[in-house]
């Protein structure tokens, strides 16, 4: 066995190479090659690309991206350049388990996103507290309420459960609102909407006159409306995924809900996005709906125009929604939030990265996100905004302010609500 | 909560939703029904047809109803193409073509899908029309017209297939073609191109179904999966190769859906379709129509 023994004086090989290697990688053309030469950091997520979430997935995904490539721009993550392992789930909560696992065993991703949407992050959360990984959501509803996984984090503005439910109901309640209809889809995402109005309508002491909910791939909402109508609710809650909500709007459309209903609309998915709001014209005046982000003053933080400006452009040539208000600035966020966390903590080790973004309030262009334990925001930033005045097939009226008035929260208000519901359709 | 006002509203829904069923199944009919191939792509062309309606009527501001004939030639053609395809690769080739013509049919409807989405992107699709958004009333009630307009076009296609196929020499010889092959064959006419010819005619009547489809509702590329249960269930609840008890079968299939709608609940819907299904099948084999 023969020792090595470096002479006094003389410098080692190896320490001749760790003094040259430190001078390149401190002058700028070394870090920039010392960035190519290490391996990407790689986040992995599936997205709905294909089926019904493909209009938010894809949407989602573009702002990602858009981070992606800001972030890399920048120089990377711990010097390293960041890139992502997308896969399409086909808006099928079937796909992702076997998504997810392999981006874990086979691509060994370092980081993961969750896909856009409720159905689709359902079946994974168990495998990813199982394996105590840290997750990224992206606009799921209570995923992590039974799981109950510590490395949660929801990109999400929805808040404490009831919160959803709770701002809409208020809004009904005031304007002279004493009962409520609910119609939800029976799914995942729809039912837990459902729930949380029915605890809260039940601790408030506000019956519920109509309760259903309908199967996907409903085609015809008529006869559903017309059993609705005939109960002649003060509050018309709807908690729908984007193929109904066309239908079940044309549908009060012709055949009305009633001179009772003062506030109609709620949780009604598809309304945030651009095709469907051109597609559907002048039926959305008077919806009261959730949202997430709209072009109000009040909404741009820091990078927010500069986002948009990025999104608009390359929205054309990805074919995705042009608007992109609902989720793209959110998926943007998601990364901020790793940007933010990777940058404090100066590794990727899982546990301290949940540990970081837990105890920490992070900047996005989507204005300050601090999480409570399970993972959601501390506090809602959920906006109900009732449309106005819009004309039928018209993109562009939506990205001026006035047509979406948001009603909830206080301070982000701009407006009052026109009550009842078949008076502010006119 | 029962009324009678309600339930004469979901018989008159249903009894409208159920002629959109037949008219949506009735391409199926002569398919499926008559010449036994298993095309599970059915849905998929119905799907392609509406997204064509939709680009007719959105760039050129073409009718719905027109835009939809206007496409029935094309469809015809790429029926015959479908077919010709069909045939060469896989009934040609064998008594387990059946179960291999599923597979054949699904790849196709997957192809139209992806098309669809690398052509027109993702998002849902719908058309403008006078009577698409706006309900006729009839003393409390009210009924869409979009549901009317798919009511008169169910009855006139039906009305016009069932005179084709007994009225005319080539209707004639599709249905004698469902019958028996082999007598056909041994009279000199050759049964593959008079099938060939049928399954045109069955994806003509798409293009207009197609139409329905989108003014009945907005459409997305994927729609078609929601079809093929349906539009299975009333062929197969009609008996084989019956026009006007396809018709029927749908008409029976959507009062029995819009009731249960309205007066149970919206869950137990689909359930109910497909318990009927079971019900026909187990008391009467051949169908509600067919004969024996």
């Amino acid at each position: 066995m023969s020792k090595k023994v470096s002479k006094p004086g003389s410098m080692s090989r190896r320490r001749l190479l760790a003094t040259a290697g430190a001078a390149i990688a401190a002058s700028p053309l070394g870090a920039s090659m010392l960035q190519a030469q290490q391996a990407p950091i790689r986040i992995g997520m599936s997205m709905p690309q294909t089926g019904g979430l493909a209009g938010g997935g894809k949407a989602s995904l573009l702002g990602i991206e858009i981070w992606r490539d800001d972030i890399n721009a920048k120089g990377g993550l711990l010097g390293r350049k960041v890139e992502l392992v997308v896969y399409d789930d086909k808006s099928s909560a079937s796909e992702t388990p076997a998504i997810y696992s392999k981006l874990i065993d086979v691509d060994k991703v370092d980081l993961l996103f969750a896909p856009y949407a409720t159905v689709p992050t359902a079946p994974i959360m168990p495998m990813v507290k199982q394996r105590g990984l840290l997750l990224i959501g992206n606009f799921s509803f209570q995923v992590n309420s039974k799981i109950g996984h510590d490395m949660w984090f929801n990109n999400a503005p929805w808040g404490p459960p009831d919160s959803w439910a709770s701002s809409f109901l208020d809004i009904g309640q005031k304007a002279g609102g004493k009962s409520m209809a609910l119609l939800a889809a029976d799914q995942e995402f729809a039912q837990n909407l459902a729930k949380t109005a029915r605890e809260v309508a039940g601790k408030r002491n506000l019956p519920i006159v109509f309760d259903q909910a309908y199967p996907p791939n409903t085609v015809e909402f008529s006869s559903i409306i017309r059993a609705l109508k005939a109960t002649k609710p003060d509050i018309v809650y709807v908690a729908s995924y984007p193929p109904d909500s066309a239908g079940i709007l044309r549908a009060v459309n012709e055949i009305g809900v009633g001179d009772s209903v003062k506030v109609f609309g709620g949780g009604m998915v598809g309304l945030q996005f651009g095709a469907v709001m051109e597609n559907m014209g002048s039926l959305l005046n008077g919806v009261v709906n959730y949202n997430s982000w709209l072009p109000e003053k009040s909404m741009y933080f820091e990078g927010t125009r500069e986002f948009f400006d990025k999104y608009t452009k390359r929205a054309v040539e990805a074919k995705v929604d042009p608007l992109g208000y609902y989720l793209a600035p959110f998926g943007y966020a998601s990364g901020q939030l790793i940007e933010q966390a990777v940058k404090a903590v100066g590794s990727l080790d899982q546990k301290a990265l949940a540990k970081y973004l837990r105890e920490n309030t992070h900047k996005t262009i989507v204005g300050p996100i601090a999480f409570s334990p399970d993972g959601e925001r501390k506090e809602t930033a959920v906006l109900q905004a009732q449309f106005r005045g819009v004309v039928d097939k018209n993109m562009e009226q939506f990205r001026s302010a006035g047509k979406q008035v948001i009603l909830f929260p206080e301070n982000l208000k701009s407006g009052e609500l026109v009550a009842p519901f078949e008076a502010a359709r006119k | 909560m029962f009324s009678l006002d309600l339930l004469l509203d979901a018989v008159v829904i249903g009894v409208l939703l159920g002629c959109f069923y037949g008219a949506v199944s009735l391409g199926l009919s002569v398919s499926f029904g008559l010449l036994d191939v298993p095309h599970v792509a059915h849905p998929a062309f119905l799907v392609l047809a509406s997204y064509a309606v939709s680009f007719l009527n959105e760039q050129y501001a073409v009718d719905p109803l027109v835009a939809g004939l206007l496409i029935t030639p094309v469809f015809f053609v790429l029926g015959l193409a479908t077919y010709r395809l069909y045939y060469e690769t896989f009934e040609r080739r064998g008594s387990d073509a059946g179960v291999r013509g599923i597979a054949f049919f699904f790849g196709v409807a997957f192809i139209i899908e992806v098309l669809i989405i690398l052509q027109f992107g993702v998002d849902q699709r719908s058309v403008t029309a006078d009577y698409v958004g706006k309900a006729w009333r009839l003393g409390d009630i009210r009924i869409p017209y979009r549901l009317l307009v798919a009511f008169a076009v169910a009855t006139g296609l039906t009305i016009l297939l069932t005179l084709y196929l007994s009225r005319t020499f080539m209707g004639r010889a599709i249905r004698a073609v469902a019958q028996d092959q082999e007598a056909l064959r041994l009279m000199g006419t050759n049964p593959v191109r008079i099938k060939q010819w049928a399954f045109g005619i069955a994806t003509a009547v798409l293009g207009i179904a197609g139409a329905l489809l989108v003014i009945v509702a907005p459409v997305d590329p994927t729609l078609d999966r929601a079809y093929i249960g349906r539009t299975f269930c009333v062929v197969v609840m009609a008996g084989l190769g019956s026009m006007s008890g396809t018709l029927v079968a749908a008409v029976i299939l959507g009062v029995a859906e819009s009731i249960v709608l309205t007066l149970f609940g919206a869950s137990w819907a689909p359930a109910i379709s497909f318990a009927m299904l079971l019900g026909v099948l187990a008391v009467r084999p051949q169908g509600l129509f067919g004969r024996r």
